[in-house]
């Protein structure tokens, strides 16, 4: 079997599953109970969140674990919302986003926000002028993600951040959860307010994630309770949760630097063969290493259906995605490649390839070999005609 | 071109063996610092310090270096040889690469070796010139300038460095002998034991613990404070000192509106004898007067009467204010307010006195078995060796 879904998912590295086995086993006090049972799993919360807080750079006061990469964008954005309504009541965000931020601004469309939608450019990259021309003396955040989930195109946050800190009283939410792990994110030094992060899209676990908050950035609470996670996120931590985030942040900083130059060159090899065979296929944002992530290839098969093809190589043991695969059950082409500007027709026939720190050299061979048997297959039972 | 860093200390106020003293120590001391960089060198030459980052590039080795006491100002610095083109290239990376760029600036050169043939003026003028060529938007002020560019030339080296970044000031840790922190877990004790470091005590510190009327982790707190302080005054040996049996005497046979006084007493006397033990010369306190019942001047003197050694109290003048703008400054703030039990709140009578006398509390005391509860407590104290390497808990990560 070749796994090439790592961006809806990825396997758990064994060391994260070893960490939180033992940790269900041994550690399981409860981190607010006052006795060393509890204070036992209090500390090892403390040290798991000092382990992620290097790899960002961050202190880790500034770090609240959440139920995931959907609960810590709902709250950033929800939080900021509620918390700072009185500076005024517009967000601006992209075309592109996912779901997760989407929605939350539909959902607050619905309370009486206006919301600014930003457009992309062919790539899915937005601009920084429109961002600039997009602001308001009413915005209270500007919500922009780093690195695309369904085609790999890295948006401009740094510069997006600098723009901001001639704002202060506009708030900058990030969400990470495609590129931390693969690529440099430093919120501290690109002015960026909040940041979202999610623990399996990095061989973690499902069912944790994590988010940063700038010092003196006030967020009202999704939940209320017991006031866990210094208020923000109320619940019983999820402590093997958070032993298997930071066992797996703390791993994936160590891989990444050996599996970025191999994910790229991998990546465009499997491109060259690609368009070599096919002109008439799209590959989708910004796959240039300074432009794009290591790990996420997109492609469009005009005339077929992204369904059949991923069940097609499912058939030869490869494993890929159709858009992204929190939306892939819709019938609707993808908001985000229509955004980029591609024909119905096309972006229904796209598929998203997408490696992880366990993919070789050897699965994307393999990756290619079946693409090269099943599309012409395909093509041929509904009548594309390629070359 | 080599990159440096250059330290500079308060060498003025320093005379005759006292200077190489400080400046050995010093070097000591920045040596102990810089541990957790392998391959870093420090040099002290030309009556200064040049650090050698190494590998490990300017940036994590400034900060460090700026929690070394002692140490007046900092400049990020270069080394190149003797060569008007080398000088001239060096002096406009250094401006260009500053913090936050400025626009104006002034050239000081200054030739220690006569031999190099250009004279000083000459100096000045042609990297001036070549600054003001490759900075974008940059003039010269030669009254008032945001930079003053350094240039030494000394031999087949030159030695170039603009931006100067305060230090923390103050006398190299251990330069003044050693004293023994009472450390409670509060806002103001750590402050009190920065302060002695910054005048150069070396610092032990010794905490009561009231298992089980205070948790375990009160005690951890206090580890992670004194591990907070280890950072301006490497490792630090602290003592826990198990005081439940002394409270619980007090509690049984005192009257209760004495019993913060004695129980400070007490503190005083199994400190004194700690301090004693490791050949400390004072006792450090948090104490700022007037702050508590237990800091007027008449409390003061109820406590100091049980010991003899001095008691040196580096916060008499501050307000509270000023006593959280440092723990915040030094990072013990937010572990300081953390709400667990200590030993002074747990026995707090409803009514205490604020204006303790002397004699009474003696009186009161006498019910208590003095020496052997001071004896039993030294004796059964446990001794923590707290370095500023974490030594996790949990290998996990």
């Amino acid at each position: 079997m070749v796994y090439l879904d790592n961006s809806a998912t990825t396997r758990p590295d064994p060391e994260v599953v070893r960490v939180m086995t033992d940790v269900m086993k041994n550690i399981y006090g409860n981190p607010s109970s006052l006795h060393d049972l509890g204070g036992k799993a209090e500390r090892l919360i403390k040290q798991a969140r000092e382990a992620v807080a290097k790899t960002l750079g961050v202190s880790p006061r500034s770090l609240v674990f959440t139920s995931g990469g959907t609960e810590a964008n709902n709250e950033a954005i929800k939080g900021v919302a509620d918390q700072y309504a009185g500076r005024g009541k517009h967000l601006v965000t992209t075309e592109v986003e996912h779901a997760s931020v989407h929605q939350v601004m539909r959902q607050l469309e619905d309370r009486g926000w206006e919301v600014t939608y930003l457009p992309v450019d062919r790539e899915g990259r937005v601009q920084v002028e429109d961002v600039k021309q997009a602001l308001t003396e009413e915005t209270v955040l500007v919500s922009v993600m780093h690195v695309n989930n369904e085609t790999g195109t890295i948006q401009p946050v740094e510069e997006i951040g600098r723009l901001l800190k001639k704002y202060p009283k506009i708030l900058f939410h990030v969400d990470a959860v495609q590129s931390y792990g693969k690529l440099e994110v430093r919120p501290a030094d690109w002015g960026i307010d909040l940041l979202t992060l999610s623990g399996h899209k990095i061989h973690g676990p499902k069912g944790i994630g994590c988010m940063h908050i700038r010092e003196g950035v006030k967020l009202t609470p999704l939940l209320a309770g017991g006031g866990q996670e210094e208020g923000y996120r109320s619940g019983t931590q999820n402590v093997p949760g958070i032993a298997g985030f930071a066992k797996a942040a703390v791993s994936a900083q160590c891989k990444r630097k050996a599996a970025t130059p191999a994910h790229y060159r991998w990546k465009t090899s499997l491109i060259d063969r690609l368009t070599r065979e096919w002109e008439e296929i799209r590959i989708n944002g910004d796959v240039s290493e300074d432009g794009g992530a290591p790990h996420i290839l997109s492609v469009s098969f005009p005339g077929l259906k992204s369904e059949v093809i991923v069940h097609a190589l499912e058939q030869e043991g490869i494993y890929v995605s159709s858009k992204s695969a929190c939306s892939s059950k819709g019938e609707k082409p993808s908001r985000v490649l229509m955004a980029m500007g591609l024909d119905e027709g096309t972006a229904v026939g796209t598929i998203r390839i997408s490696m992880g720190l366990e993919t070789s050299e050897e699965d994307i061979r393999m990756c290619e070999a079946a693409l090269l048997k099943v599309i012409p297959q395909l093509q041929q039972v509904m009548k594309v005609h390629g070359r | 071109m080599k990159d440096l860093i250059l330290v500079r200390y308060g060498e003025l106020a320093l005379k005759g063996n006292n200077r190489a003293d400080f400046e050995n120590r010093l070097v000591q001391n920045i040596h102990e610092k810089l541990k957790p960089f392998p391959g870093v060198k420090v040099r002290k030459t030309f009556g200064r310090i040049f650090v050698d980052p190494g590998d490990h590039g300017s940036k994590p080795v400034l900060q460090a270096l700026s929690e070394v006491f002692g140490v007046v100002g900092i400049s990020p610095a270069k080394r190149v040889a003797s060569d008007m083109d080398a000088i001239r290239e060096a002096a406009v990376h250094l401006v260009r690469h500053r913090q936050s760029p400025p626009s104006t600036f002034k050239v000081v050169a200054k030739r220690a070796d006569k031999t190099f043939p250009h004279t000083s003026q000459e100096i000045n003028r042609t990297v001036g010139t070549a600054v003001l060529k490759g900075v974008q938007g940059i003039r010269v002020d030669v009254h008032q300038p945001e930079l003053e560019l350094h240039i030494e030339v000394r031999g087949k080296e030159t030695y170039l460095y603009g931006e100067n970044i305060p230090g923390p000031g103050g006398l190299p840790v251990g330069s003044s002998g050693r004293v023994m922190l009472m450390l409670s877990g509060g806002i103001d004790s750590p402050v009190a034991g920065y302060l002695s470091m910054k005048r150069g005590a070396d610092l032990e510190a010794v905490h009561f613990h009231s298992y089980p009327f205070t948790s375990n982790r009160a005690k951890q707190k206090v580890i992670d404070l004194a591990r907070m302080m280890t950072r301006y005054g490497g490792t630090i040996r602290l003592h826990v000192v198990p005081f439940t049996e002394v409270q619980t005497q007090i509690r049984e046979r005192c009257t209760p509106s004495y019993l913060i006084t004695i129980m400070r007493r007490m503190m005083m006397r199994i400190s004194e004898e700690t301090a004693r033990r490791q050949k400390a010369l004072a006792l450090v306190t948090g104490e700022s007067l007037g702050q508590v019942a237990s800091q007027t001047l008449e409390s003061m003197n109820a406590i100091n009467d049980a010991a003899q050694i001095p008691i040196l109290r580096p916060l008499i003048g501050m307000d509270k204010q000023e006593i959280m703008t440092i723990s915040k400054q030094i990072g013990t703030y937010e572990t300081s307010v953390l709400p667990y039990e200590d030993c002074c709140t747990v026995f707090q009578p409803k009514s205490p006195v604020t204006r303790p006398r002397v004699d009474k509390s003696r009186e009161l005391e006498s019910k208590l078995e003095v020496d052997r509860l001071v004896r039993e407590a030294v004796e059964q104290t446990e001794q923590i060796c707290i370095t500023p390497e974490q030594t996790e808990e949990f290998s996990y990560f």
